[in-house]
């Protein structure tokens, strides 16, 4: 016997074994997208066609409802692989000269002497992003605002590159470096804390979370209660506020303490 | 007619070397995050070992063992040489090349993605392409067992195909199908986005992709398995096979209902539509069918051993049974362990029952049981059955291979019954540490222990097969004699086309898979807008 006395239905396993897989098939198929949906009381089909398709998985534009009314404004950045890759000389240099008017409170040198974020050698992806959101408003602050309204896309990119380009200096008034407190390496896994250093640093880096040794505790500490409060809300998905809100006041102080008390060139280095 | 020895020797060595590192990657994952252990600081550490843990298991160890018996079978029940031996090396180094590629970005925590992938997390691309290295090695073993066939019936025109060999080029068939999901998945979807061509990836489609070769795979992991229990095992117990046609049809069975199923893996992904998942549900439902068959031939076959040393009543023959025998030990501690792991199957197969254990440790526990348990303990008693052969040498120590056997019964007992339990009560697994110290999940703290002083149990069991296998190449030499394949209480003479040939369930196979897979394969691939950004491991 051969193949071609296979492939026939006068062969009894060629007919059998065809035969009682199809009717397998039917029978599941039948009870899949016809008996089961309609065993959904709550489920209304207009008819089989309908359950069929829905079972199926047929995508379908969900009923247009209105979006809820946001009544503050939502982080809106976005950051792709080009963005910011490869800045030229130039570019630095346009963001020097633009960072002349951010001095008085980051520091000529991009380390601040009035607990503002030290911003020397922060990732470019981080000021990007802070600056965009103040631009639009997802992130307000008194101080701040006015001077992020009227930048361009350019000169926010040319800024981010330029700080990113200076060289990590140790903060103004370093102080002794303290232990890493758990919720910096462990997190609170009961909680749903993710251990800081997993995206700040110190364990790994996450694209947007910027770098926090040596930043100033005051600031690091308002930002932390400011994320609880919900006052801040630039986080995308609420990464931040779900963490700050779960954590207790003592170890936002832990956090806050350990990495002011880090020196930042230990930071890595970013291609 | 062993003739390729070394070859054999080859994939089995590398297969157990490389299963004695992972191994020992798996008892220290099972210590760090139990009660015993310290957290470890750096969680990263933990997926970084659960990487390479999962794809040496799932990937290069069961692929190997599968590979080099199923060379030993086409040599020894063909009696013929191995056609391809070059070939066959070439997809050996191919296989070696793939490891190393794969294990390196593991090593240096560029590839934390664990060894299903899970996109949009991608890893550096030299890992993918590794594990796409290990499978084309492996397509060249499908292709050789495929040919050897061929030119064996060439030879041989009408006659009956030794059912080791049946068996073992149905196990190849449906590796070579169940391949292609994750190979589609990887070449269409991740490696593109790896090596930074786009930077979006659909990761709903990659997970039905991925699911078309996650159940499948099981059961070309379990082929050596059952080709041992029906054509080893009776006959080193001294039996027969009660019935050589049931062992063709539970074959054919698995080659064509263990491909259609896997969408149970994708019960809580909202991209598949309920009524796929409810076909899929119900052909798993199916392979028990198979497996049904083989726990009664089995026994069947097991109870003619008995019979015919005198065994007598409707129990009193077990007594009788050569429980000094490694490989009888090996069979009833495999039987075991398939029994309970097969009923947790049943669980996760159940569309509303899956719910409550879905992502839990419960599924961990459940492979465990199932591939380290029933599958790997019979790969244990493969490669003791064939070292004599292979070596020229025989294995003296049977008490220590005994020692062996039971350390790794009881270790896998001890391992993954308190894991399933404690995902029963909710606790989630792919976890670096747990707060044992917070009420909620302090009761859960014994279990955990167990598991872990489980998973040294089972590390001191593997250190114990190597050694066995090491101190094999060096006892005094002994003609083993032909190495032979179990008798049937009837020996086929003639059989079925249908049973003698693998066309028609190949197809059957191919089909459903087009029936069960299709609609959703190509919905998600024309559906716009379903991609999401790429997280890349380590990006900044």
């Amino acid at each position: 016997m051969s193949a071609r006395d296979l492939f026939t239905f006068s062969n009894p396993h060629f007919a059998r074994g065809v035969g009682l897989t199809a009717a397998i098939l039917i029978v599941t198929a039948i009870v899949g997208f016809i008996v089961l949906p309609f065993a959904q009381p709550w489920v209304q089909f207009a008819n089989v066609w309908d359950a069929i398709c829905s079972a199926a998985g047929v995508p379908q534009r969900a009923a247009s409802t209105a979006a809820p009314a946001q009544d503050k404004r939502l982080s809106e950045v976005v950051l792709t692989s080009s963005t910011l890759s490869r800045p030229s000389q130039e570019a630095i240099g346009r963001g020097a000269t633009l960072a002349q008017r951010c001095a008085i409170c980051h520091g000529p040198t991009g380390v601040s002497r009035a607990d503002s974020p030290n911003l020397a050698g922060q990732y470019a992806a981080v000021i990007y992003k802070e600056l965009h959101d103040f631009r639009s408003g997802a992130r307000t602050n008194a101080v701040m605002s006015p001077f992020a309204v009227n930048l361009t896309d350019q000169e926010i990119a040319d800024l981010s590159n330029y700080y990113a380009y200076l060289p990590r200096l140790p903060a103004y008034h370093p102080t002794p470096q303290l232990p890493k407190p758990n919720i910096v390496i462990f997190g609170a896994p009961m909680r749903g804390i993710a251990p800081c250093g997993s995206c700040h640093g110190s364990l790994d880096n996450k694209t947007g979370s910027p770098w926090l040794e040596g930043q100033s505790e005051a600031y690091m500490k308002a930002q932390l209660q400011a994320f609880a409060s919900g006052e801040r809300r630039n986080d995308i998905s609420q990464q931040m506020r779900n963490i700050a809100r779960a954590m207790t006041p003592q170890e936002i102080d832990q956090a806050a303490a350990y990495y002011a008390s880090q020196p930042p060139d230990v930071v890595k280095a970013v291609d | 007619m062993l003739v390729n020895r070394k070859l054999i020797l080859a994939h089995f060595w590398l297969a157990f070397a490389v299963f004695g590192v992972a191994l020992t990657l798996g008892a220290w994952q099972m210590f760090i995050r139990s009660p015993i252990g310290t957290w470890l600081s750096n969680p990263e550490l933990y997926y970084r070992s659960l990487t390479a843990h999962g794809t040496v298991m799932g990937y290069v160890f069961p692929t190997l063992v599968a590979m080099g018996f199923g060379y030993a079978i086409s040599e020894s029940a063909l009696q013929q040489r191995l056609v391809g031996v070059r070939w066959a090396w070439a997809g050996f180094w191919l296989i070696v090349a793939g490891s190393i590629m794969a294990v390196i970005p593991i090593a240096m925590g560029r590839a934390s993605v664990l060894y299903t992938f899970y996109p949009p997390l991608i890893g550096n691309v030299f890992y993918y392409l590794g594990v796409v290295l290990v499978v084309v090695g492996s397509w060249i073993w499908v292709a050789l067992m495929s040919i050897n066939l061929r030119v064996w019936r060439k030879a041989n025109p009408g006659a009956a195909v030794p059912l080791a060999m049946f068996a073992n080029v149905a196990g190849s068939y449906l590796w070579a199908w169940t391949a292609v999901g994750a190979a589609l998945e990887l070449l269409l979807q991740i490696i593109p986005v790896a090596a930074g061509l786009k930077a979006t990836i659909d990761a709903g489609l990659a997970r039905v992709f991925f699911s078309w070769t996650l159940h499948a795979i099981v059961y070309f992991w379990l082929m050596p398995t059952y080709i041992a229990y029906y054509t080893i095992v009776p006959r080193a117990i001294g039996g027969r096979v009660y019935s050589d046609s049931m062992a063709r049809i539970s074959f054919i069975l698995f080659l064509v209902v263990a491909m259609p199923i896997g969408m149970h893996h994708t019960f809580a992904d909202p991209q598949v539509g309920a009524g796929f998942k409810f076909i899929h549900s119900a052909f798993t439902a199916l392979v028990a069918l198979p497996t049904l068959l083989t726990v009664f031939t089995i026994c069947a076959s097991v109870e003619i051993a008995a019979r015919l040393r005198g065994g007598r009543g409707m129990f009193g023959w077990i007594r009788t049974l050569p429980w000094d025998n490694p490989m009888m030990l090996a069979l009833a501690f495999s039987f075991v362990m398939l029994g309970f792991g097969g009923a947790g199957g049943l669980i996760n197969m159940s569309y509303q029952l899956d719910a409550s254990i879905h992502n839990t440790q419960w599924i961990t526990g459940h492979f465990h049981l199932i591939f380290g348990g029933a599958i790997v303990i019979m790969y244990f008693a493969i490669a003791y059955d064939l070292w004599p052969h292979l070596t020229g040498r025989e294995l003296i120590d049977l008490r220590l291979i005994r020692t062996q056997l039971w350390l790794w019964f009881i270790g896998m007992i001890v391992t993954t019954f308190p894991w399933h339990w404690v995902g029963i009560l909710g606790m989630p697994r792919r976890m670096a540490y747990f707060d044992f110290g917070d009420p909620a999940i302090a009761p859960q703290a014994l279990s955990v222990t167990l598991s872990a002083i489980g998973g040294f149990i089972l590390l001191t069991s593997g250190i114990l097969f190597l050694v066995v296998l090491a101190r094999g190449m060096r006892a005094p030499q002994a003609d083993a004699g032909p190495y032979r394949f179990a008798l049937a209480v009837h020996q086929p003479v003639t059989v079925p086309v249908a049973l003698n040939t693998h066309a028609l369930w190949v197809a059957l196979m191919i089909a459903l898979t087009l029936t069960n897979y299709g609609y959703t394969i190509l919905t998600l691939a024309l559906t716009e807008g379903t991609s999401v950004p790429a997280v890349y491991v380590g990006a900044q």
